[in-house]
């Protein structure tokens, strides 16, 4: 089991107290950071383009990539900002990550400013995260404190301060638009906006979003190498994932693997597979926008390259497992009921599609739907996901759909009687 | 420019850089159907109707919010495209009022419109709609929650626009709804009545009140001496209602058609915007002389009276005293007209055609009432509903021939007409001030630098010497950057027009719909040809005027102009 | 605190809207946002009413109508589903006489759901205040509340 641990951005767990930044330092902390400040800023890019990293928390973008991007794009000032909105269920290793290691985020975000040349930064955290919020918030200060962070940066003359910003309960805020628009201060709506964020992003201006994951990995990158840090991993993903294991497991928890671990391994080997001798029904990974999948299909591994060939996201790493009591239209009706609690409502085929979604998977669950009602249900779950203005809508219906593909006798079986005779 | 080429539907088509895959579809004949899209207005995508296929997009991409690229691959009908929009308007539909044949934008609404030509029957999902109580609570606009199809025109033109935000999403998912906060109804906010909302608006979520039903009692009342007057922008906008190019000026026709649905006398607005002009020039020239409040902010524009009440009360010194064209009419027709032809004052019914919702509003205000118990106005309808009126009546306005307003209060001036472009009021004032304060003519009537969409304008003019500055405002976003002026100290000003709709009355909340800056600059274009082609083009050269000052008035700023033309405004800060 | 405290401490900037409101709503008795206090958070920051409701209507940490002392947000998606969030959400309404969504008739408790609170390995999960609880039990339950119960008389 412990040879699939791999712990780089959870090395510190429980090994320092969070509170403390003498612990840090006493166990490497910020040398990155020092190491940066001698590098020139596109030897840093070029560190982290090296290194093969993808952001973290769940659309694979190439992170020396869009760092450039920020660095190249015209406007000032430009702003990075740490998106610690986690608010995907299944998840928590950001939480974990800022409630045990809160240094590893500032000095992530730090090397980035050096490299990308920003004096501003903040670190959005979600509402409900209020210890999370407390700790970042003591770890600024003493950042502020020994000179890691603020004005005049160990001397060197560089100067990039970071604010918290604090959500108030709304999950489409993790996306970049609504997350922008909120710290703003307006209602998190997802809105559009012409470019990507990295040319036009917080107040129009040029903005770096990462996830708490990608900034962690950041000092790491600096420490190993860009390709030092390549070794680990497979091809097409380099590095560590955290992964958020939860469900019907014996050893639910936070577990840092090597790119390339399949999903079963982290199931059975580091979580000791479902308790009571139960079998699995199916596995949702990612968190409530992820897919669904039956057993059979667990050996997949957690490799950006392996997951798209099959069809699958991992999203930002979590693993629910769900055993064989577990009723697959049930779950699906608390996915979707999610999703209609968290659509901002801007757009149509979410805010109407996903009334209309809980209906047909209403009518399932009673036995009153007809074969209509099943392609009326593909028919909807297509246009919310090819016309809805944001991720959410757009990845609302992923659940439902690979449910269909898996699990069609879940459906078909709840089809009415006397409709289905007819057919 | 830069030239983009892409193709769409495998068709070439070459268009400047930053243009929108929706109007470079226009160009190659395509039109996509959309909901949420404005020209004038801010990229909001969220309809999703304008969904198109752009090759090597995993989504489809609103057209509306993209941008072609050089070598761009679009499709706008393939099945996924049409199966998408076809959803899209379903869910809409599903959550709508579908009363559509009773419906007051029947055969108006973009929502209709696009389902029919989806050919869309029906739709597919449960009606999930949770009826609301409809808001009937102003004068002038009505609200329906149950049309609503959150596409946000409305917050953002009275947010942007109108600089006031009274709607806005409220609430989030499918329980968001555009209102005021709190759900307050639109009488108890600071709303100015400009209907500005019921122009964008593209279903019957927001619509002007409609008083046609009181309008046809009173025509079918045989006691009742029904006497209509309309004001200057109707007759550049009318003819949009019956399939006519915008810019049209149909004032023959119009007069005709009020004619044939039965009013017993035509009048027009005009003639008491040249009344305005005397009245309200010679205020000015007072105020300049005798040390008045200055700059005079002008007092036509109702929307800009709300507006001016509840936001900044502080500076209602400023304003003319002169009650509006539409009120001196009102107040003319019952306080001297009557007793001219003999009639009790109770027995003539007054209504104006107005390109304005805020006029429902002035003309329910309680000063404005001559006996002090009945309004001067009694109904108030908007060009829209006029249109209707004649559609009721099934007459075919194109086919009707022109005619003449009736006297007394048919004649008017060039200078009367362009009250209804931003500016209008000013040039008009100014020709008149002009040469009653030097005596001299005026070589050339046209003030070019008070003309046009500009948000704000200004000018001088020397009047033998002494150099006077003006200047015009429209839309109630420009208005307030005035009045911070003002309130600085700053606003070397004499006098100031101020108009609440963008483009003047033209533009108004009551015109037909389709408001963008497009159909405004027409609109606008049209007023000044009207001018040109009236014989007189200043106020105080109208003889009937003139008359009316011999016969009744006496003298401008007089006693009896002091009652019947003359009003006061007060605070309703909220 | 006062709408205006909030702000002295936060600022007046949009920026700070959202926090400004959330803590004062956090230093009311009944944890909600009044209509009053929404417009004098708009007076105060500048901003139209409309746009201070519509921020408030959208969050759901923010409430515009009154609640307990103690917000109870229990966690409702899937990883504390599936560990039986059904029978800590039927045991709270038992325990506390009070429907999710009500609040207790002595005014202490609120019962809500919440989104995910991230402590799925320790489902199922429940927040009050600053306080996350996890791998509940009625007997936890039952210890959490008379805790609460006893710090009101503090």
């Amino acid at each position: 089991m412990s040879e699939l641990i791999y712990r780089l951005l959870t090395k510190n767990f429980n090994q320092i107290d969070p509170g403390s930044i003498d612990d840090y330092v006493t166990r490497g902390g910020y040398l990155s950071l020092k190491k940066a400040l001698k590098m020139k800023d596109m030897e840093i890019i070029d560190e982290i383009k090296a290194s093969g990293l993808k952001g973290r928390g769940g659309a694979a973008f190439p992170t020396g990539l869009k760092m450039e991007a920020v660095k190249m794009a015209e406007g000032s000032p430009k702003y990075i900002i740490c998106n610690a909105d986690e608010g995907e269920p299944g998840n928590f290793k950001d939480r974990y990550l800022m409630e045990n290691d809160p240094h590893q985020v500032i000095e992530g975000m730090v090397i980035c400013a050096i490299a990308t040349g920003i004096r501003f930064g903040y670190i959005f955290i979600r509402g409900e995260y209020v210890k999370s919020q407390k700790i970042m918030e003591t770890a600024l200060e003493q950042a502020r404190g020994k000179g890691f962070l603020g004005e005049n940066i160990l001397n060197t003359g560089f100067n990039f301060d970071i604010d918290i910003y604090t959500g108030a309960g709304s999950y489409v805020c993790g996306e970049e638009f609504a997350l922008l628009v909120t710290i703003e201060g307006k209602s998190g709506r997802a809105t559009y906006k012409p470019p990507f964020p990295t040319t036009m992003g917080l107040y129009d201006k040029p903005t770096q979003i990462n996830n708490v994951e990608t900034f962690c990995t950041i000092p790491h990158i600096i420490e190993l190498g860009g390709t030092g840090f390549g070794k680990i991993g497979t091809a097409s993903s380099k590095g560590t994932k955290l992964v958020c294991l939860s469900g019907n497991v014996k050893r639910p928890g936070l577990y840092e693997v090597p790119f390339g671990t399949t999903v079963r391994q982290v199931i059975y080997d580091l979580g000791g597979g479902v308790p009571n001798n139960r079998t699995i029904k199916m596995v949702q990974l990612g968190g409530a926008s992820g897919p669904i999948l039956p057993d059979e299909m667990l050996d997949v591994a957690i490799d950006f390259d392996e997951m798209r060939k099959n069809d699958l996201t991992f999203g930002s790493g979590a693993i629910i497992v769900m055993d064989e009591r577990i009723d697959v239209l049930d779950i699906l009706k608390r996915i979707v009921q999610f999703f209609h609690h968290e659509s901002c409502g801007k757009c149509t085929p979410c805010r109407e599609g996903l009334t209309q979604l809980l209906i047909l998977i209403d009518r399932f669950i009673e036995g009153t739907a007809s074969m209509q009602d099943l392609s009326l249900m593909n028919i909807l779950m297509d246009t919310m996901t090819n016309s809805s203005i944001c991720g959410l809508g757009q990845a609302a219906p992923t659940a439902v759909r690979k449910a269909l593909e898996y699990f069609p006798e879940e459906f078909t079986s709840r089809i009415s009687n006397h409709v289905a005779a007819a057919m | 420019m830069n030239m983009v080429n892409l193709t769409i539907n495998n068709r070439a088509v070459s268009v400047p850089e930053g243009t929108s895959i929706l109007h470079a579809a226009k160009e190659t004949g395509i039109t996509i159907p959309n909901l949420c899209y404005h020209p004038d207005q801010e990229v909001k995508a969220n309809c999703r109707v304008c969904v198109v296929e752009v090759e090597g997009a995993k989504t489809l991409q609103a057209a509306c919010a993209t941008s072609v690229k050089e070598g761009m691959v679009v499709r706008t009908n393939t099945k996924k495209v049409r199966d998408s929009r076809k959803v899209v308007i379903e869910l809409l539909l599903a959550n709508h009022d579908m009363n559509c044949p009773s419906c007051s934008k029947n055969n108006h609404c973009g929502l209709q419109e696009i389902a029919a030509n989806l050919g869309v029957r029906e739709s597919r999902f449960q009606n999930v709609l949770e009826e609301q109580e409809i808001d009937t609570s102003s004068p002038s606009i009505v609200r329906n929650q149950n049309k609503c199809i959150k596409c946000g025109r409305c917050i953002q033109m009275c947010n942007q626009v109108q600089g006031l935000a009274i709607l806005d999403y409220i609430g989030r998912s499918d329980s968001a709804q555009v209102k005021p906060a709190f759900g307050w109804y639109l009488a108890d906010v600071a709303c100015v009545a400009c209907g500005q909302c019921s122009v964008v608006c593209p279903v019957a979520a927001i619509t002007e009140k409609e008083d046609i039903e009181q309008v046809w009692e009173a025509i079918n009342n045989p006691n009742k001496t029904v006497v209509v007057q309309t004001a200057p922008a109707v007759r550049v906008s009318l003819g949009e209602e019956f399939g006519m190019e915008p810019g049209e000026i149909v004032t023959g026709k119009l007069v005709a058609s009020l004619r044939t649905l039965g009013f017993d006398k035509i009048f027009d607005t005009d003639f008491t915007a040249d009344l305005t002009i005397i009245e309200e020039g010679h205020e000015l020239l007072q105020r300049i002389q005798e040390g008045g409040t200055l700059p005079m902010l002008t007092s036509c524009s109702p929307g800009w009276i709300n507006f001016i009440e509840q936001y900044y009360p502080e500076l209602l010194a400023h304003v003319s005293s002169c009650k509006s064209p539409q009120q001196m009419f009102g107040a003319l027709a019952k306080g001297y007209y009557a007793q001219k032809i003999g009639v009790d004052p109770q027995d003539i019914f007054s209504v104006s055609i107005m390109p304005c919702t805020a006029k429902k509003f002035e003309a329910d205000r309680d000063e404005m009432s001559v006996d002090g118990e009945n309004p001067d106005v009694d109904v108030v309808l908007t060009t829209r509903e006029l249109a209707k009126m004649l559609r009721q009546a099934g007459v075919d306005f194109n086919k009707l021939e022109e005619e003449e307003y009736d006297a007394p209060f048919g004649l008017s001036t060039g200078a009367a007409v362009i009250f209804g472009a931003t500016g209008g009021v000013m040039e008009a004032a100014l020709r008149t001030v002009y040469e009653v304060v030097t005596g001299k003519t005026l070589e050339s009537l046209d003030f070019k630098a008070v003309r046009g969409l500009e948000g704000i304008k200004e000018a001088e003019v020397d009047l033998d010497g002494t150099i006077v500055k003006v200047a015009v405002a429209h839309s109630l976003s420009n208005a307030r950057k005035v009045m911070e002026l003002i309130k600085s100290g700053k606003a070397e000003y004499a006098f100031i027009e101020i108009m609440c709709c963008p483009g003047g009355c033209i533009g108004g909340g009551g015109q037909p719909f389709g408001g963008t800056d497009e159909l405004r600059l027409k609109r606008i274009e049209a007023t000044y040809r009207a001018d040109t082609e009236l014989p007189i083009r200043k106020s105080h050269e109208n003889p009937a005027i003139k008359k009316l000052y011999e016969e009744f008035l006496g003298e401008p700023l007089g006693e009896i102009s002091h009652h019947l033309l003359h009003t006061h405004y007060h605070s309703r800060k909220h | 605190m006062q709408v205006k405290d909030a702000l002295d401490k936060y600022g007046r900037s949009p920026d700070k809207l959202i926090g400004a409101m959330l803590a004062y709503q956090n230093s009311t008795p009944c944890n909600y946002l009044t209509e009053d206090d929404i417009r004098e958070f708009a007076k105060e920051t500048g901003l139209p009413e409309s746009r201070v409701h519509s921020v408030a209507s959208f969050y759901s940490l923010l409430s515009t109508k009154p609640r307990g002392k103690y917000i109870v947000q229990v966690c409702y998606d899937v990883p504390c589903y599936v560990n039986d969030s059904l029978n800590l959400v039927k045991e709270l309404e038992r325990m506390l006489k009070a429907k999710m969504g009500e609040t207790t008739e002595d005014g202490l408790f609120t019962l809500e759901y919440s989104s995910c609170l991230g402590c799925c390995d320790k489902a199922p999960a429940m927040q009050i205040g600053e306080n996350l609880y996890g791998s509940l039990t009625k007997e936890k339950l039952s210890d959490i509340l008379t805790e609460y119960r006893r710090k009101r008389h503090e």
